[in-house]
């Protein structure tokens, strides 16, 4: 076995016993990222150097120990995230040689655990997309099948877990983001509570829906990393001070005493027959567990596409007024008025669907149409998340599929926006709500596709979906599949 | 129809976008397809409901006013398209 297709708890085992070094590790997923990457494409940045000189140094901690709970284990974090050490570019061209001034919270927090980081990852320009075709830069592939998308807006994130490019990943998670890639590429993915992870040098999309959080080989590594990098933070204002658990030690149960909602509106129409079979058989598996499994009813769930892509638009056309060619990014230099710089600069550096949601979310908040779009949609907004909170007072959490299909061809719906937000429509509530939200693989399709389960909890119940999950994973038989990459 | 070449136009200029005729046509039709959809909100009776613009009982995050370091000027200009040492430099503002 190569050490690039291990678990990061594997790798941390062998660290432990002195079978490996960080060196080895780092060096074994380089030259895997080297023979891959050229198919998957889930790389905007790579520093191989300063990779090799923190695996160095926490090969000397080890030794001193010194050595945090991810020391030496070789991640990698979505291009959304600020770095000193490498450009931030959010797939954009706007900030296509930004280099951040201080780094994000979660990469100190990374950094303090003793992980070695290995590079930046593709993504939808500004976390805007569900395929990841909105990169400016390159469209990662599902390593399952080459050719297919990997999701979105964290595909690279998700398709560079799957293939093996890294032991671990951060993606972000607006409406689906981390939990759908997940979902199509196979591996586990984390959106925790809105305020549990910090979003202090997260690039900001909607500010009260973007949550970052792990994309991982499996459950136990997604507890690890959540461990990393959850807690208060007094530099992000909307980040709660409540005690982070230790939560690996929620895998050490089964589900009696559980009790498991299952959504009737998410098993609808459009529900692909293989994704709908993969789940229920995934529930029928949580259920051997020793869960008891319940009934209950999102009756808005009809109306979170509306909702979401009204507010999470027009947060997004304030908070992208700040790329205006003065301060940092791309400006266009061909202008002779201020005001001509700001409409040129913004024009030639954002792309389609980025200028789209300016465009929806100035429309939604502008003079006349505020209350008929914005304050319409925030009130119901308030519908949804008194579903979610009357549905968890009859179970412990939900299950459900991620996603209405597995991963489709490239290009096959780049055209239509409104059916690929549509597409969204299981995962977006959970950010409109606040509530965490997982996936985890299931099983896959007839075409080898993989197919993930969601799992959802009220705010800061956390630990809950990861027990079930692990439950789910010990009896799914999809652990340690690998995609047949060369 | 929900919104008309002219009021994109004017979405735009408020965004400051500049788009071209071809651009202005294709976002048109966009986003008539979808302020169509998102007009089902219509079908619900939300007098008296609340909004929400956070999920979280959120109190002011206040901290000490005390005097602590900030970003150098050097590093706050570095990522400036232009800047002179001292600030960005942008085209004329007034004429």
């Amino acid at each position: 076995m190569e050490y690039f297709s291990l678990t990061v708890q594997q790798a941390l085992r062998m660290l432990e016993a002195g079978e490996v070094s960080s060196v080895a590790l780092t060096e074994s997923v380089l030259a895997r990222i080297e023979a891959v990457e050229p198919t998957v494409q889930a790389y905007l940045a790579l520093d191989r150097e300063g990779a090799l000189r923190q695996a160095e140094q926490a090969d000397i901690a080890r030794k001193n120990g010194q050595a945090g709970p991810l020391c030496g284990i070789p991640v990698a974090i979505k291009d959304v995230l600020c770095t000193t050490t490498m450009p931030t570019t959010c797939g954009s061209r706007m900030l296509e040689h930004f280099v951040a001034p201080y780094d994000a919270t979660v990469v100190t927090r990374l950094a303090r655990a003793g992980s070695v980081l290995l590079g930046k990852l593709a993504m939808d320009e500004f976390a805007m997309g569900s395929t990841s075709e909105n990169c400016a830069f390159k469209v990662p592939h599902n390593p399952w099948k080459p050719g297919y998308v990997a999701g979105g807006s964290s595909g690279g994130s998700a398709a560079a877990v799957a293939a093996d490019q890294c032991f671990a990943s951060l993606g972000s998670d607006t409406g689906g983001s981390i939990r759908q890639p997940a979902s199509l590429c196979g591996t586990v993915g984390m959106k925790p509570t809105y305020g549990r992870v910090s979003r202090y040098g997260l690039v900001a999309f909607a500010s009260s829906l973007d949550q970052v959080g792990p994309l991982t080989k499996d459950v136990r590594d997604c507890a690890l990393m959540m461990n990393a990098i959850c807690g208060h933070d007094p530099l992000d204002s909307t980040s709660i001070d409540q005690p982070v658990p230790d939560y690996c030690h929620a895998l050490q149960d089964g589900l009696k005493g559980i009790t498991i909602g299952i959504p009737r509106e998410y098993f609808g129409q459009g529900l692909d027959p293989e994704v709908e079979q993969a789940v229920r058989r995934g529930i029928a598996m949580l259920e051997e567990a020793g869960a008891h499994l319940v009934e209950v009813t999102l009756p808005h769930t009809d109306y979170c596409v509306a909702v979401y892509y009204l507010i999470a638009p027009a947060e997004a056309s304030s908070n992208l007024a700040r790329f205006d060619g003065v301060r940092y990014g791309f400006r266009d230099r061909s202008a002779d008025s201020l005001i001509e710089m700001y409409n040129k600069t913004r024009s030639h550096g954002f792309g389609d669907e980025v200028k789209r949601r300016i465009l929806i979310g100035t429309y939604a908040l502008s003079s006349g149409y505020y209350d008929a779009f914005y304050k319409k949609a925030s009130q119901v907004r308030s519908l949804i998340k008194e579903d979610f909170a009357k549905a968890f007072a009859a179970c412990d959490l939900m299950v459900s599929p991620v996603t209405p299909t597995p991963a489709w061809k490239i290009g096959d719906k780049a055209d239509d926006p409104l059916a690929l937000y549509l597409s969204d429509i299981l995962t977006l509530s959970a950010n409109l709500a606040g509530i965490p939200g997982m996936s985890v693989p299931c099983g896959f399709s007839r075409d080898g596709l993989p197919i993930g389960m969601q799992l959802q909890a009220a705010h800061f119940n956390e630990a809950v979906l990861l027990r079930a999950a692990h439950n789910l994973e010990q009896r799914a038989g999809v652990v340690g599949k690998k995609p047949a990459l060369a | 129809m929900k919104i008309t070449r002219d009021e994109v136009r004017h979405v735009a200029k408020l965004a400051r976008l500049d788009l071209s005729g071809a651009e202005v046509d294709r976002m048109t039709g966009q986003l008539n397809v979808i302020l169509n959809y998102v007009a089902k909100l219509d079908e619900l009776d939300t007098d008296g409901v609340a909004v929400t613009t956070h999920t979280q009982q959120v109190v002011n995050a206040f901290r000490d006013d005390e005097v602590r370091p900030s970003l150098p000027r050097e590093q706050a200009l570095a990522n400036g398209p232009e800047q002179n040492g001292e600030s960005f430099v942008v085209p004329r503002v007034i004429g």
